[in-house]
């Protein structure tokens, strides 16, 4: 009698236990939790911070300035720095020096630290690839959200416009847009605003389809009844109810297009019409690449930005796959 | 299902006007027109001969104006004359487009090739070795610069190792014939081509993968492996047969990403395609070349579109028009 008693009272304290410990996770957690398990995207996180950093906090430490060129004496071969470098007639542009510990990646062919500009670089790479996807997904989660709530003649419209832009080549459109900013005599520094709102502009389909797809879905489900049946405003069902369901989509073309807009953005300056001199971009520093003796015999000029461009968009790509896994509640694991 | 086609048909020609009216819109307006181009320097032109010249390549009329009459030509099949070559845009595009088509088709049919094999194969052994390279290598190759990959490539098999031939379509002064001429077509196609498949290869891929995964986990294919199938014939007939239908889906839309690849690619090793020919019709101004060739792009890609949405539906009996 004694040892039941005992035993029912083990089994109480056991199953309390087991109450207590049980932790109950929500979606978000459990997202997260699939989301780490994928070492592929844990790589791809610690790239992006990286990357980050040494773009943001990096040109704070570096001694020398975005543009700053920088002069060698002929005759005594020491180098001078832009500021110190007028009325000198024996000084000339220090091209392509090779790896020291004054200039980590050496200097280009214009006589600029590689190791400098890269950071420089970094940052507008990353901002094109950050304000393009905004300005993408504001355009195409409201034409999708439009698109896909209202349905019929508007829906019509709507996606018309979307195949017009899915037919668009993209690449000789820009060809042909960046001659109009050329011919308008737009200046670097505005250009490069024009080119993210271009790209932008550009881009937008995808995302429309997409949301779209989900709201003619999320449309019939029952919590839109309710949601009508409390008579609030059209676009605060549009806006409150729908979009923010479709935000595990809208996350995953967003991490997606940040690197694919980097990466075109670098063929671009390729192609001479992206982010124009003096500013440094990945793309433009990668593109020394097509000279022949620079490809030959200076690899430290146009193999790090190359490097850079293809760690930052493979990071941002296994993110979103590691994503697009965990946000699937159908994936096991 | 024939009612749907011919809607289809006929929304595409919607499509194809609204992106004719952008096109045009945008080349007209791109100040400093071909004319002025090429007498720019040229003391001996007269501003009654510039104005001349403008009204024989249709540069007077106003933007509206000069699209109507544009489209009415288009409309009889009559894209204008190339401004560069002298010739009808139509002629240009014939004579040009097989090394193009070469490229992206070959390509295209590669990247399937390569992609789906390895897809299923990365999707049946989720998260194993096997899966994570498929996978990091794919993934690799969308996120090379086409530009840096296709100049690194060069300057190590043609440049330092001398296997390929830098540029070019053909080897100059060597009048081969028959094999030796195949032969030779193919070293100089071998590097763009590579370039194309390993850039290109990793998006189908990486669909392949996902929607393999969907399918495996799916009830069909635990109740054919509960009823004994040998794994070939899960896979193969159960698990591929439904990967399919998304598959043929986006291989329509792969179109107008193979055609501006093709403009960086031809560009980069002077292939004499559409894509290296647009690129200098940028650079000099050649309107009805442009519009011809974006046009040619657009109405291919729109094809591509309208063949695979009837495609879906002949490998999905479920889909109904």
């Amino acid at each position: 009698m004694e040892e039941n008693k005992d035993l029912k009272q083990r089994n109480q304290q056991e199953q309390d236990e087991f109450e207590k410990n049980q932790v109950i996770m929500t979606p978000g957690q459990l997202v997260a939790k699939r989301f780490f398990r994928n070492k592929l995207a844990c790589v791809g996180l610690a790239i992006i911070i990286v990357m980050a950093l040494f773009c943001i906090i990096g040109p704070m430490f570096s001694p020398y300035g975005e543009y700053e060129i920088f002069y060698i004496n002929s005759k005594t071969g020491e180098e001078v720095r832009m500021a110190n470098a007028s009325g000198n007639p024996d000084l000339g542009v220090n091209v392509k020096a090779p790896m020291s510990s004054a200039h980590l990646l050496g200097t280009d062919a214009d006589g600029r630290d590689v190791f400098t500009r890269l950071m420089y670089g970094g940052r507008i790479s990353l901002t094109v690839g950050f304000v393009v996807v905004a300005i993408e997904l504001i355009i195409g989660i409201i034409m999708g959200g439009i698109a896909g709530y209202y349905g019929g003649k508007v829906d019509m419209l709507i996606m018309r416009l979307v195949e017009i832009f899915y037919s668009l080549p993209f690449v000789p459109m820009m060809l042909i847009i960046s001659s109009l900013f050329v011919g308008y005599g737009l200046s670097p520094r505005y250009k490069i605003y024009f080119i993210m709102i271009v790209m932008g502009i550009l881009y937008w389909a995808g995302v429309a389809r997409n949301v779209r797809a989900q709201i003619l879905s999320l449309r019939e489900m029952e919590y839109m009844q309710a949601a009508e049946a409390t008579g609030i405003r059209t676009w605060r069902k549009i806006f409150k109810h729908l979009i923010p369901n479709t935000i595990p989509i809208i996350i995953l073309i967003a991490t997606m297009d940040v690197g694919g807009v980097i990466l075109t953005e670098s063929v671009l300056s390729y192609l001479g019409v992206g982010i124009a001199w003096p500013y440094a971009s990945w793309g433009n520093m990668a593109n020394a690449v097509t000279d022949s003796v620079i490809m030959k015999n200076y690899p430290n000029i146009w193999a790090p930005p190359g490097i850079l461009i293809l760690l930052t968009v493979l990071a941002f790509n296994f993110i979103g796959d590691g994503m697009r896994d965990a946000f699937d509640p159908k994936m096991k694991r | 299902m024939k009612q749907y086609i011919l809607k289809r048909i006929l929304i595409s020609f919607l499509v194809l006007f609204g992106v004719s009216i952008l096109l045009y819109g945008i080349a007209r307006s791109v100040p400093g027109d071909y004319v002025s181009n090429i007498t720019a320097g040229n003391q001996n032109i007269t501003p009654e001969m510039e104005q001349k010249m403008r009204e024989l390549y249709g540069l007077d009329k106003g933007i509206i104006e000069g699209y109507i009459s544009w489209l009415g030509d288009a409309l009889h099949g009559d894209f204008g004359t190339s401004f560069k070559f002298q010739q009808p845009v139509v002629e240009v595009i014939k004579k040009n487009m097989a090394p193009t088509l070469a490229l992206a088709g070959i390509s295209m049919i590669l990247e399937i090739l390569i992609a789906i094999p390895f897809g299923i194969i990365a999707a049946r052994r989720q998260y194993s070795v096997t899966d994570y390279t498929i996978v990091a290598i794919a993934l690799m190759g969308i996120s090379l610069p086409s530009f840096f990959f296709a100049s690194v490539l060069r300057s190590i098999f043609s440049v330092k190792l001398g296997w390929l031939p830098v540029s070019g379509m053909l080897t100059a002064r060597m009048n081969y014939q028959g094999w030796d001429l195949f032969v030779d077509y193919a070293k100089h196609f071998a590097l763009p081509i590579i370039v194309f498949v390993i850039t290109g290869v990793g998006g189908l891929l990486r669909y392949t993968r996902t929607n393999m995964l969907e399918v495996l986990s799916a009830d069909y294919v635990r109740t054919a492996r509960a009823k004994g199938l040998p794994e070939v014939k899960v896979i193969g007939k159960h698990a591929f047969r439904n990967t399919l239908i998304p598959i043929v889906t986006i291989v329509g839309g792969m179109i107008p990403g193979l055609f501006s690849g093709a403009v960086i690619t031809e560009g980069i090793f002077s292939l004499e395609g559409l894509g290296n020919i647009a690129l200098k019709a940028v650079y000099s101004g050649d309107i009805p070349y442009l519009m011809g060739f974006n046009m040619f792009i657009a109405v291919l890609t729109l094809i591509g579109t309208l063949v695979s949405d009837i495609l879906y539906a002949v490998v999905d009996p479920r889909v109904r028009y």
